[in-house]
């Protein structure tokens, strides 16, 4: 099973993601996303800046993907998609239909976990348009998934979010902006401020989202870790991970620890606490709210 | 004065006959319905069409000279796909004048078995650009677009400029903060979404809390709001509740709210969008007859004098009385509301 990394999303400086990204040729991983998915704001790293990231990695035996924004209304996003569809080297990774639209033809893609693709009828269409991979999305699972992998078109891998901050909505407003009181036209980047997005608590004081730019995420890590095993057995080709602010060495680490047999699944568990502020979560891959830890209270009622 | 050659279609929502019937009588040009289960975005318990309710409500609709859509609107995943296939089926075979669609699949099995078939794609397919049409159009031969609730006015009158397809656009109703179609919230919360089960933070994980000081509303044990005594609690959509983010307690997300373009009207009419949608079909008969009545006679006098036209005070203070927190916006349409 391969391990992927996918885009930074949240708005890093410039040098944060160099530095993310020079960390990642040492690394147990084989296959990176790269680009802005949330904002087409966001101008850190130009197209070119990308591409050279890409150059390093491919030379470091890396698989890259060029991923694309998930939420496209602009004519200038359009234009943005229109060049990073035509780079001429990597692949590209959809996140909204407009970018199938354009990849069709054209040789292999990969549709991104913004697709929304919850039957076979539908993978098989958009695989006879050229897609080579499909990142499942996050709120399908284990059931459903089996399904979907025991009849899929021939020849079509699997990537299956498994650990990270879920992502699980995009709107036109800008909820950091607006945090701040700030309009969407002039939000001098605060999201900047946040390498992990910015949480927002319910009046119990529990931390429930994190607002990062127009995208809501989950506040707890979705984490599928000790799942390992049977995702491996369901014949899941690549499992994502999400990049966040701290932790990446010692979670892809541990990732690869654990599909080499090196380390057990369940050590896991307290090894990657400290890169989970608000702990973790696996309810989604049971077929329920994705918000709940299904596979701990397990153990907790049966010990 | 000049008035409009071209009229726009008000569609109008109705989750049981006598609404349709309501709708219809106060002038819609379209009603749009969806059958009893979880086949679309309004799946809610006591609410929808059976196949022979859905054949009365064709008949009335027929009667008046107006037509008759229908939502199948959620994705099947793959234990429910011979079912859906068998909705779509049932709806063609009742003769529905459209049928409203959102997942990729179900819309070629539509389009390959029914060619002809006026296909409409749902607001939660999620087409927020031309390229994205263009796939819908292209693969399908999708008719119309109904355009998620997230693009500016100028965006949507620039689309309707770049699309051959017809462009339905929402006019009133409570208001989808987030893209249509992707947004996992509920999920994340409930275990039930709107893609998945027709639903948004649904009744059955609803509960109420009384407090000393007020009521507090949770979604699956998840504090969404507290509300003072004084204070008219709002059902608790996820996305609409109080939330504390730095130091501030506020609606963090969306106010209760209530989307309404009787501002902007003569702009939406010119800008060539072909039909305004309500949203609503969980609402009562007394709401659908309302807001179908203040639309129409609003789209009738913008008709008549697009440059003169001006909201009367009555049609304002009515559908305010309807909005959710007796509160409007323009939402995404305005883009100071981004």
């Amino acid at each position: 099973m391969k391990i992927s990394i996918g885009p930074i999303q949240y708005y890093w400086e410039r040098k944060k993601v160099f530095a993310f990204y020079d960390r990642l040729p040492d690394s147990a991983v084989d296959i990176v996303y790269l680009g802005e998915t949330v904002c087409s704001k966001r101008r850190e790293l130009q197209l070119a800046d990308w591409l050279a990231i890409a150059k390093q990695l491919t030379a470091a035996g890396k698989e890259v993907i060029l991923s694309t924004l998930a939420l496209l209304e602009a004519e200038s996003e359009l234009a943005s998609l229109q060049k990073i569809i035509t780079n001429g080297i990597y692949m590209v990774e959809a996140n909204d239909v407009a970018a199938v639209q354009l990849l069709a033809g054209r040789g292999h893609f990969v549709l991104g976990p913004h697709i929304n693709v919850y039957n076979n009828e539908t993978l098989m269409l958009l695989h006879e348009m050229g897609a080579k991979r499909w990142v499942i999305p996050v709120e399908l699972g284990r059931e459903i998934v089996t399904e979907l992998l025991g009849d899929r078109p021939p020849g079509l891998e699997s990537e299956l979010f498994a650990y990270g901050r879920l992502p699980l909505a995009f709107s036109a407003r800008c909820f950091s902006a607006r945090a701040h009181n700030r309009p969407k036209d002039n939000c001098d980047f605060v999201c900047r401020d946040y390498p992990d997005g910015l949480t927002l608590y319910t009046q119990d004081e529990k931390p429930f989202l994190i607002l990062n730019g127009i995208q809501v995420q989950s506040a707890v890590v979705h984490n599928l870790v000790t799942h390992l095993g049977e995702l491996v057995k369901l014949g899941v080709d690549v499992i994502r991970i999400a990049p966040q602010a701290e932790g990446m060495t010692e979670i892809i680490a541990a990732v690869r620890d654990v599909l080499e047999g090196r380390l057990q699944p369940e050590m896991t568990t307290e090894l990657l606490v400290p890169y989970q502020p608000y702990g973790c979560c696996d309810g989604y891959w049971y077929g329920q709210a994705g918000m709940t830890r299904i596979q701990n209270n397990q153990r907790q009622d049966s010990g | 004065m000049s008035a409009l050659n071209r009229k726009i279609e008000l569609v109008c929502p109705a989750g049981n006959l006598p609404a349709l019937r309501a709708a219809i009588d106060n002038g819609a040009d379209a009603v749009y319905i969806g059958f009893r289960g979880d086949s679309n975005a309004r799946n809610f318990p006591g609410l929808n069409f059976s196949p022979a309710e859905v054949l009365k409500g064709l008949e009335y609709v027929k009667k008046n000279g107006k037509r008759l859509f229908l939502a199948i609107n959620t994705y099947p995943v793959p234990a429910r796909w011979k079912e859906f296939v068998h909705t779509v089926d049932t709806a063609v075979d009742i003769g529905v004048d459209a049928l409203i669609l959102a997942d990729i699949g179900l819309m070629r099995y539509a389009s390959r078995t029914y060619p002809g078939l006026r296909l409409h794609l749902s607001v939660q397919g999620s087409a927020t650009n031309r390229y994205a049409i263009t796939f819908y159009h292209e693969q399908f031969g999708i008719r119309r677009v109904v355009l998620p609730r997230v693009l500016s006015l100028a965006q949507v009158q620039h689309l309707i400029n770049k699309t051959t397809v017809e462009v339905e656009v929402f006019g009133y109703g409570s208001l989808c903060v987030m893209v249509e179609g992707r947004c996992a919230l509920s999920s994340f919360v409930t275990g039930d979404s709107p893609n998945s089960a027709g639903v948004c933070s649904p009744a059955h994980a609803v509960r109420w809390v009384e407090t000393p000081s007020g009521r507090e509303s949770y979604l699956n044990g998840i504090l969404i709001n507290r509300h003072k005594t004084e204070e008219v609690a709002g059902y608790p959509t996820l996305c609409k509740g109080r939330f504390r983010v730095n130091r501030h307690v506020f609606h963090a997300i969306e106010e209760p709210t209530s989307l309404n373009v009787l501002e902007i009207l003569p702009d939406l009419v010119k800008s060539g969008v072909t039909a305004i949608k309500v949203e609503g079909r969980q609402r009562s008969t007394a709401y659908v007859s309302l807001v179908a009545r203040t639309l129409r006679a609003a789209l009738d006098a913008c008709f008549a004098d697009p440059e003169n036209f001006v909201p009367s005070i009555d049609w304002i203070a009515q559908l305010k009385l309807l909005s959710e927190g007796s509160c409007n916006t323009l939402g995404a349409y305005h883009r100071s509301w981004q």
